[in-house]
């Protein structure tokens, strides 16, 4: 056995970069090779706390693992001497200790269980994200890793769909169809050549879920994938990702080739007779191609549309043959499910929706990150509890769920339980996995336009109802924001939504009216006022708010006069208090985010009337 | 020419396959950062397929671009995270600063500015990125810094 070495992690998926990882990861090589100390340096993918990115953990040999956030370039010399020379963990950046075996090492310092970000959540999925180096098989293997598909080749394929089927695992990509049952069907399809595919296309904004589990433990999904061709009888899988995840692609690779190293891919897979592999296609930038006949359509390599079904893709799909197409979140829980069994897998959850969720916690919350939790908790927990409310102090407004094809739900929802059902019901969908909070700053109206301008743009064209439907919903909200509103709009577009949402051929034009049905049916006061008082509550919408300055509290320093890029601001100097033109101005916000004396506000119409009153 | 030459060393990789044209106009977008029209009209006769068919395609999906782009790819996220956090004041910034509008380049094809719908990193919202570098919580006057200051003129 040789000696344990400290360990350093640092997590290096797309969050940790963005927050510069890379400048940490230099700083600490550099530590080392100055000290020449005996340190393994892991690069992990996303542990799931990106409001503390960058994230570096410390390992000494025997003893709990210590968190660090929020770590500068600057902060890993102190790391070092204290903690790793020491011993002695630096306190005023800890976020939290995760105990080996159950002890706790470090007195006054929280363990992950306490933390409010962690408590609540169930971590099986990703509990391996964050721990592992994912461009390492042998890590993966040390966590169990393809142990369930050895235990899969040694079943009849119809034992792996009844222990799916008992797990009663619905499809994590938004539809929430039973994977047990779409394996069973495309398994009885009648035919030489299936194929099997994964679905990675995932162009939700606000959603980087399986950005994150390609990017931190690629093989689960991998492992998950092969056992799904065994049991339909597949000898080829494609996993269809979007090209704007190079990261991604780079870590899929290396991962493909190392199971192919290790017999886990390819042919005679561990002795078995079974073959299979597995390609990479990547995606060209449409939205519509998540939609998996489309998806299809661009794998053959041809314009990404979708067509009608039936024919569902298990009787004929890829290049014509049964497929079976699963999301990657799906994937990555068939290896669990395998291991600890259907029946154990579906005690956690609702009666309807087993298991766990992975959401991506994004927007205005103090926590924002990756997070798992059983199915059935409530908004209120994921928002207050894990999230840790709102940033800033400011007011809960919505959370949106399920990107352009789910809804904003608002305070009346909050104890809605997260199942597949609950939400549907309450006019979201469970969604491949958003979740975007929104504060009081943020208008409803202009999130629904927000996300008609987007479905507008990705829309393939091929059905008249989304092509033009989408196009005259956006001229509408458009104007609505823009103070142009009309009476008879909100009638006008709840039957336009409807009629997209009925006659649409495919996913996308029947779910891109959510957004703006959930916010009539929950923010219908906010539409009302942008139509009848011109006015927008939020002061989100720029044509409807004016900036001014408070002249008592302006300093005269002039950071205003000189950030304006509209040169609308007059005075500001000399002891003269600024004063901004109507008529140049053009409320991009610039001189209020500068302003540190407060003197500029920003007013609605209400106000202004409210002004004049007192004026008077 | 040059772009026949390594059109044609794309097009060989796939043999010839008319099923793989998208893979290999993928691989020429790598390659050139744009499709020229060149190897479009090589690809066609290499792979018998109609132009109709490629222009059909280049047209359909976001990512392939006819005209030659800037040295540097600023694109600015404006996903639902990042639009929530102010994201639309961050593309008004850099169309100020670069003074071009979103998906045009820049007259000294030194940068191209895109507005993106989201890049996953929703987490450090609002995000940018200018060709591999990924930056987090941007304010309009970080990503003024970061267009000047990074030396990607160099």
């Amino acid at each position: 056995m040789n000696k344990e070495k400290i360990k350093v992690f640092i997590g290096m998926a797309t969050c940790g970069r963005a927050a510069g990882a890379q400048a940490v990861l230099d700083a600490a090589k550099y530590e080392i090779a100055q000290k020449q100390l005996a340190i393994e340096i892991i690069e992990t993918g996303c542990i799931g706390m990106c409001s503390k990115e960058v994230l570096l953990d410390v390992v000494l040999p025997g003893k709990s693992r210590v968190t660090y956030g929020n770590v500068t370039p600057q902060d890993v010399p102190v790391i070092f001497s204290e903690h790793i020379e020491k011993g002695l963990p630096v306190k005023k950046l800890i976020v939290g200790q995760l105990p080996v075996d159950s002890k706790i090492n470090y007195e006054q310092i929280a363990c992950y269980g306490s933390l409010p970000f962690m408590a609540k959540q169930k971590r099986q999925i990703i509990k391996r994200c964050g721990e592992i180096n994912p461009e390492k098989i042998d890590d993966y293997l040390a966590f169990a890793g393809y142990k369930a598909l050895s235990k899969v080749l040694k079943m009849s394929p119809e034992a792996i769909i009844k222990e799916i089927e008992d797990s009663q695992l619905r499809g994590r990509g938004g539809g929430g169809f039973l994977t047990g049952l779409k394996w069973s069907i495309c398994a009885s399809a009648q035919s030489e050549i299936k194929y099997m595919i994964c679905n990675a296309d995932e162009g939700d904004p606000g959603a980087f879920m399986d950005r994150s589990l390609l990017e931190s433990d690629p093989h689960s999904v991998i492992e998950g994938i092969i056992i799904g061709c065994f049991a339909i009888g597949a000898a080829e899988g494609y996993i269809y990702i979007r090209s704007e995840y190079p990261l991604a692609v780079e870590r899929l690779k290396i991962a493909i080739k190392q199971a192919e190293e290790r017999g886990f891919l390819g042919k005679n897979i561990l002795g078995s007779g079974f073959n299979c592999n597995l390609k990479i296609k990547k995606g060209s930038g449409a939205f519509v191609c998540g939609e998996e006949t489309a998806l299809m359509a661009s794998i053959e390599g041809r314009r990404g549309m979708p067509r009608p079904r039936p024919p569902f893709p298990a009787e004929v799909g890829l290049w014509g043959k049964p497929t079976n197409i699963n999301n990657v979140e799906t994937f990555a829980n068939v290896p669990l499910i395998i291991l600890e069994g259907g029946k154990t897998y579906a005690q956690t959850g609702t009666l309807k929706s087993k298991g766990t969720k992975i959401f991506a916690l994004t927007g205005k919350v103090n926590n924002t990150g990756m997070i798992e939790v059983p199915m059935g908790i409530t908004i209120r927990e994921i928002v207050f509890d894990i999230g840790q409310g709102i940033a800033d102090n400011k007011k809960f407004k919505a959370v949106q769920i399920g990107g352009p094809s789910g809804g904003c739900l608002g305070h009346t929802n909050l104890d809605t339980p997260i199942d597949y059902d609950s939400l549907t019901q309450a006019g979201a969908i469970m969604g491949s996995g958003g979740c975007v909070v929104m504060d009081e700053d943020t208008c409803m109206v202009d999130i629904a336009r927000y996300f008609m301008d987007f479905i507008q743009n990705e829309s393939c064209g091929k059905c008249v109802p989304c092509r033009i439907g989408s196009k005259r919903m956006l001229e509408i909200l458009t104007r609505i924001c823009q103070g142009d509103g009309r009476e008879k709009d909100l009638v006008l577009l709840e039957e336009l939504a409807n009629n997209v949402k009925a006659l649409s051929l495919c996913g996308l034009g029947k779910t891109s009216a959510n957004p703006i049905l959930s916010t009539l049916r929950y923010f219908k006061d906010e539409y009302i006022a942008h139509i009848k008082e011109k006015r927008c509550p939020a002061k989100a919408c720029k044509k409807l708010i004016q900036y001014r300055v408070v002249a008592l509290n302006c300093k005269t320093c002039s950071l205003c006069v000189k950030v304006c890029s509209s040169n609308a601001i007059e005075g500001g100097a000399k002891g003269v208090a600024a004063f901004i033109l109507d008529g140049k101005c053009v409320s991009c916000g610039a001189c209020f985010e500068k302003c540190p004396h407060n003197a500029i506000v920003v007013t609605d119409a209400n106000d202004f009337l409210r002004d004049k009153e007192t004026q008077l | 020419m040059d772009y026949i030459k390594k059109t044609k060393r794309i097009v060989d990789k796939y043999n010839n396959d008319k099923e793989a044209v998208l893979d290999i106009l993928q691989d020429v977008q790598e390659e050139f950062g744009y499709v020229p029209k060149e190897s479009v009209a090589y690809i066609a006769s290499a792979c018998s397929v109609n132009l109709s068919r490629l222009f059909g395609i280049l047209t359909f999906y976001s990512q392939f671009y006819l005209s030659p782009r800037g040295k540097n790819i600023l694109k600015v996220c404006c996903g639902t995270a990042c639009h929530v956090k102010g994201a639309e004041r961050n593309l008004a910034k850099a169309e100020e600063v670069l003074n071009i509008k979103d998906g045009q380049t820049s007259a000294d094809r030194m940068y191209t500015l895109e507005k993106i719908a989201c890049m996953g990193a929703c987490g450090l919202a609002p995000v940018v990125t200018i060709n591999k570098d990924v930056y987090g919580h941007v304010t309009p006057e970080r990503i003024d810094k970061i267009i000047k200051n990074k030396g990607y003129r160099e």
